[in-house]
């Protein structure tokens, strides 16, 4: 190790890969991963949130749940912020994700086009 | 690209448990649903809930699952990894006290909440063996700080200011020893990590050293800047294979990323460390006879002055320090002193980490503030005596240590009123007894031990302590006197009185401790030769009480000396005291209960 530079650059490449056990993000994305979500088409999504999230350095944490009980809306995403409020996607594939991810996490708007409200 | 990871204890509590099984299993079943990109497999420290191992932790989900075996595993990769549906039966919970309801929250269950985590701050969370973990965490980062910014005298002073005392039972102040250590002369001069854990009962360095053993190579490195030092040795036990394993890694792994070595952070200063392995004697524990052992000469201890800061091994400045003072050092400069003083009581600062054994229902290993009373760690953290049964001491300080009472439950813990209570903080071992515990037996336990592990050097511990164990195996099995307990305290401060070491001068303590609180036991086995606590077998009578017995015969089959007779479905049967050995299988054989121990 020559200088306290390197270190630092070593230590902010492996924060990344252990960030997740930590639970300080601000958003929590939630993918419904029941029969009807894998059915439907939910690991794509799943996995291209998690490789979204593993490129770029959001706030997040990427996780799955059972069935939310909109079984003819999935693939469904969830995310709940800060302030607890819970806004969910549906009819999400890959593309659609990241798009999400970008807007909702990375610049705190909620895509509404997307969200379960405009699929009414 | 990762989306969780499964951490899994690698501690000795948990590898016992066949947690090492549970890791294999875990690979297998993701490669079999086709996760394995997307998952990966830790092995880490110690969680601390050794009681519920193994342990699993799935993070970012934060769930934590206890008793987990391999027939478990299919369960929770195709229900919680696949389709995120943690497996709840097995699932740490706790019960909540107002609303009965189930907690799953595991910073809300009762054994974490009163939790403050600094040298077990990594453990359970990294995985041991990869230091890039260790980075990620901050690791090296105050060795960088302190190589770069500050004197070796900025370290002394930051180290005297946190009130840092010496974790492995005396409390010597750190940054003082520090300070003797760095006033000799330049030349040749040593750190010694003292990972020579022997109290029985006691496992906190052994659980730093399997959970996060850079955070102590890390300090080691920062005392032999602080003092002038460019050697390091570890001295640790042979039985600690897992320890020694991840130190053996952690050391390579450093010296390849240049962490240890020469010119370290291009600032001209080297330093290497040595492992040497002891071979498990309790003496070289303490510090001069560890020093012997480590030059290669029989393991005993020697007079002092010289102290080892100026006189140590190879008869050169040395300090020596306990695994547990070491993990808090790296912390401390990180954060500044400032924040470590507020942690803990006025002359205590900081935390303590506890291995929690005996009759408490959360066997294993907490980390408190200072300052927290033993009743938050025994009732609360550690949930109480199991079955239950009532509480009636803790023995801290193990063989040189003391019993605490019900009286002293609401004492806050700290180095100075463990003392004034006639005990000791010891390295922290912690030993839970119930009411079925004899309090004689145990303090026979604890003379036995010392008669084993005595050096042999000084005549008073030599022969004295197995003087006193006769004394208490005489009166365990009924032919004690009262002359003979007036004898045994007369000896018992003579050995402390009269030893060179320390073992010798605190091999008596577990004797006058347990005299001067339960002579009221003593006296039962004396003067009525009865065991109140009915453990020692010499002193009690079986005999099966007629109106509770059913006639079944199950006693009798089972009586290895048939001392039992009677008539099947016809009359109650009776013990012959003159056959009986004792041995107690006719009051398991018993499903009525009829069986008594007077």
């Amino acid at each position: 190790m020559k200088s306290l530079s390197d270190l630092q650059k070593l230590r902010d490449e492996a924060k990344k890969r252990v960030s997740m056990r930590e639970g300080d993000a601000r958003y929590r994305v939630v993918v419904g991963m029941a029969t009807c979500g894998i059915a439907a088409g939910a690991r794509p999504v799943l996995n291209a949130l998690v490789e979204e999230s593993a490129n770029n350095t959001y706030s997040c944490t990427i996780s799955q749940t059972g069935c939310i009980g909109m079984c003819t809306l999935e693939p469904i995403v969830e995310i709940s912020g800060p302030d607890g409020k819970k806004i969910t996607y549906v009819h999400v594939n890959p593309a659609k994700a990241v798009e999400i991810l970008k807007s909702h996490v990375g610049n705190d708007t909620v895509l509404e086009a997307y969200t379960v409200d405009s699929a009414k | 690209m990762e989306r969780l990871h499964v951490l899994v204890c690698a501690g000795t509590g948990c590898t016992s448990s066949e947690s090492a099984k549970v890791v294999e299993k875990f690979h297998e079943e993701l490669a079999k649903a086709g996760l394995t990109s997307e998952v990966k497999v830790i092995k880490t420290g110690c969680f601390g809930l050794c009681q519920k191992g193994p342990i699993v932790a799935i993070h970012p989900d934060k769930v934590f699952y206890c008793h987990v075996t391999v027939a478990d595993v299919a369960e929770i990769v195709s229900e919680h990894i696949y389709k995120g549906r943690p497996v709840k039966r097995l699932e740490l919970t706790d019960i909540d006290e107002e609303t009965k309801e189930k907690i799953f929250e595991i910073d809300k269950i009762r054994f974490y909440a009163k939790q403050k985590r600094i040298a077990l701050k990594n453990c359970g969370v990294i995985n041991p063996e990869d230091i890039s973990e260790y980075i990620a965490v901050d690791g090296y980062m105050a060795l960088g700080k302190v190589l770069t910014s500050m004197t070796p005298q900025q370290v002394i002073d930051e180290l005297k200011l946190s009130g840092l005392r010496g974790r492995g039972g005396g409390g010597f102040p750190t940054g003082v020893k520090w300070q003797f250590a760095a006033n000799q002369p330049k030349g040749d001069k040593y750190v010694i990590c003292n990972a020579d854990e022997g109290d029985p009962g006691a496992f906190m360095d052994r659980s730093v050293l399997e959970g996060d053993p850079h955070c102590v190579l890390e300090a080691m490195a920062i005392a032999g800047y602080a003092i002038g030092a460019k050697h390091g040795y570890i001295y640790i036990r042979a039985e600690y294979p897992i320890a020694v394993d991840r130190l053996v890694i952690a050391i390579k792994q450093a010296e390849d990323l240049g962490l240890l070595g020469k010119n370290i952070f291009s600032s001209g200063f080297d330093f290497t460390i040595e492992i040497r392995l002891g071979a498990g004697a309790f003496v070289c524990g303490e510090e001069t006879a560890l020093i012997a052992s480590i030059e290669g000469k029989r393991g005993m201890p020697s007079a002092k002055p010289p102290f080892p800061a100026v006189s140590g091994v190879w008869g050169k400045p040395t300090i020596i320090n306990n695994v547990e003072t070491f993990a808090n050092v790296a912390q401390i400069i990180n954060k500044g002193a400032a924040w470590f003083t507020q942690l803990g009581t006025e002359k205590s600062k900081g935390t303590k980490v506890f291995a929690l054994g005996g009759k408490i229902t959360n066997t294993g290993l907490v980390e408190v503030p200072m300052g927290t009373t033993l009743r938050e760690v025994v009732y609360e953290i550690g949930g109480g005596c199991p079955n239950n049964k009532n509480f009636k001491a803790v023995q801290t300080g193990g063989p040189s240590g003391g019993c605490l009472t019900e009286n002293d439950l609401d004492t806050p813990i700290d180095f100075d009123n463990l003392v004034a209570l006639g005990s000791m903080m010891g390295s922290g071992g912690m030993i839970v007894l119930d009411e079925d515990n004899c309090m004689v037996d145990v303090a026979r336990f604890y003379m036995d031990f010392i008669v084993d592990e005595s050096c042999g050097k000084c005549t008073p511990c030599r022969v004295g302590t197995k003087r006193l164990l006769e004394m208490l195996t005489d009166i365990t099995e009924g032919r004690g006197t009262m002359e003979m307990l007036d004898e045994m305290e007369h000896l018992a401060y003579m050995i402390k009185d009269t030893s060179l070491c320390g073992l010798g001068q605190t091999a008596p303590n577990p004797v006058l401790s347990t005299m001067r609180l339960f002579k009221d036991e003593y006296l039962a086995h004396v003067q009525d030769k009865k065991c109140p606590a009915k453990v020692c077998k010499h002193l009690l009578t079986y005999s099966i009480k007629e109106d509770a017995c059913r006639k079944c015969g199950l006693c009798a089959r089972g009586c290895p000396t048939n001392a039992i007779s009677g008539v099947l479905g016809k009359s109650p049967y009776v013990i012959d005291a003159s056959k009986c050995i004792k041995c107690g299988s006719c009051v398991t054989a018993c499903r009525f209960g009829a069986v008594e121990r007077v």
